[in-house]
């Protein structure tokens, strides 16, 4: 069991990151696509988060801890995840600006018809 | 006691995740999309990092399925006029759903 | 390229992804060691500039120039945003119904939007003492102004929105950023370096240097950033209708519609 959990949050963010690509590959909406790309975004949170992690160590706040009372987790890759959860969304609703275009442009999201349309 | 909350919160992660690429029709993704940040949240709270959570629970559980909600329903709306015109596509295509 | 090969050409990219990935995993330090190091300099580092939130001090002060760098990122996607969601010229507003909303939705919407407006404005405002800074707080804030839609109407948001101020409060902003920046270049040190303000008592709001003033400059920068992306798209969806469009029953001049 403890050497399954040893790796269990790094399969699970590789497991998260494949989903994501299959549902990237596989779809027949952009828009459904946007979603499947914020489902990759999700899995590096995920594995930024398991590499920093501690046993038995608490969150890097000093407000209500004595400093060097507890062990903390590691703050570095949580400032990276941190940052990247709100920059991504915004990145997000650039891709579906870009939908929308598309949408206007061609009168479908469909990106099978869309290469169609190109011929 | 915290591995089995971080297992189990790991597990919802997977499902959920495995769940919004599953379900095709991007309605309803957008909703499997705001469980996943909620359960993502919860990740993060019992991974001891509260910075992450917070502004996971923000993004996405708010933020990013409202915006993709507000494009199906420009889409669609432009859609109805394709499917009116004799055939084409729309963002009510989703097939079939369900994981 | 046919569908059945491109499923194959995705089966065999993703099965040896997933592979590389799987023995990836098995190689990596154990979940839950003990060995961080950089975390640890980190804290450190933290702890001798008297910010007790240790992520805010990673975020805007250790690595205030990659903050800087993610900044510009938010700022052109939201550019190329506005610039995509522009209304073209062949395209018309028409405006939206006054919609009937139940009275309770309406009580808790105006009930909670003030204490959600303040709740971003307190997650801004503590981010060098307690979890929380100018990226949640800025997100929380402005996704909160949004709830006078679900408890009023469009119009009614559109009035404490003006889009203007809030793309010249984006990039006030980021300039602010930079300012700050520059002013600790100017002052004999290196760009963005924390050097510019005493570093106060630790665990109080004035801690830190020029942590809080990167963090209020981000927060305002992320709130106007998500006011003005959900504006272009809310426009898009309810306001803004081109000719092949079909509207809900408003008025419209397009002949093919007539002619149903």
């Amino acid at each position: 069991m403890t050497a399954l959990t040893h790796v269990l949050p790094y399969l699970v963010a590789a497991w998260v990151f494949l989903a994501g690509c299959y549902g990237l590959a596989t779809s027949r909406n952009l828009i459904h696509a946007v979603g499947c790309l914020s489902v990759c975004q999700a899995a590096t949170y995920v594995l930024l988060l398991a590499v920093g992690y501690r046993d038995g160590a608490t969150a890097p706040v000093f407000s209500d801890l004595a400093p060097g009372s507890r062990p903390v987790v590691d703050p570095v890759v949580q400032a990276l995840a941190l940052t990247d959860v709100v920059v991504g969304a915004t990145v997000t609703a650039l891709l579906l600006a870009l939908v929308v275009q598309v949408a206007k442009r061609h009168g479908t999201v469909d990106p099978d018809e869309l290469s169609e349309l190109r011929g | 006691m915290t591995e089995a909350l971080i297992v189990t919160a790991l597990l919802l992660v997977a499902g959920s995740a495995t769940a919004a690429v599953a379900v095709r029709d991007p309605v309803r993704q957008s909703l499997v999309l705001a469980v996943l940040g909620v359960v993502l949240a919860v990740l993060f709270t019992v991974l001891q990092a509260p910075d992450v959570a917070l502004s996971q629970l923000a993004v996405g559980s708010a933020l990013t399925p409202l915006l993709l909600l507000l494009t199906v329903r420009k889409v669609r709306r432009r859609g109805q006029r394709a499917a009116g015109g004799g055939g084409g596509s729309d963002g009510r295509r989703g097939g079939g759903s369900g994981p | 390229m046919s569908p059945r090969m491109r499923l194959w050409l995705v089966a065999t990219g993703g099965a040896g992804l997933a592979a590389l990935l799987v023995a990836a995993c098995l190689d990596l330090p154990r979940f839950g060691g003990d060995r961080h190091p950089y975390g640890d300099q980190a804290v450190e580092a933290s702890l001798s500039r008297h910010t007790a939130n240790t992520v805010a001090s990673v975020t805007f002060d250790q690595r205030a120039f990659d903050t800087l760098g993610e900044m510009s990122i938010l700022f052109a996607a939201v550019l190329g945003s506005v610039v995509l969601l522009r209304q073209t010229r062949d395209e018309h507003r028409a405006r939206p119904e006054p919609a009937a909303v139940s009275r309770p939705v309406r009580r808790y919407a105006l009930l909670v939007l003030p204490v959600a407006l303040l709740t971003g404005l307190y997650v801004v405002a503590h981010g060098q003492v307690s979890p929380g800074g100018g990226f949640q707080g800025g997100v929380v804030a402005a996704t909160a102004l949004h709830l006078l839609y679900l408890g009023a109407d469009y119009r009614a948001l559109e009035r404490v929105r003006p889009i203007a101020p809030y793309e010249a409060g984006d990039a006030l902003a980021a300039s602010a950023y930079l300012v700050t920046g520059l002013a600790a270049l100017l002052a004999g040190s290196a760009f963005l370096a924390n050097t510019l303000l005493p570093y106060g008592t630790f665990n109080t709001l004035a801690s830190a240097g020029t942590v809080p003033l990167l963090n209020a400059a981000i927060g305002m920068e992320v709130a106007c950033a998500v006011v003005v992306l959900l504006a272009g798209f809310l426009d898009q969806a309810v306001e803004i209708v081109d000719e092949g469009e079909h509207d809900d029953g408003e008025y419209h001049d397009d002949p093919r519609q007539r002619g149903k």
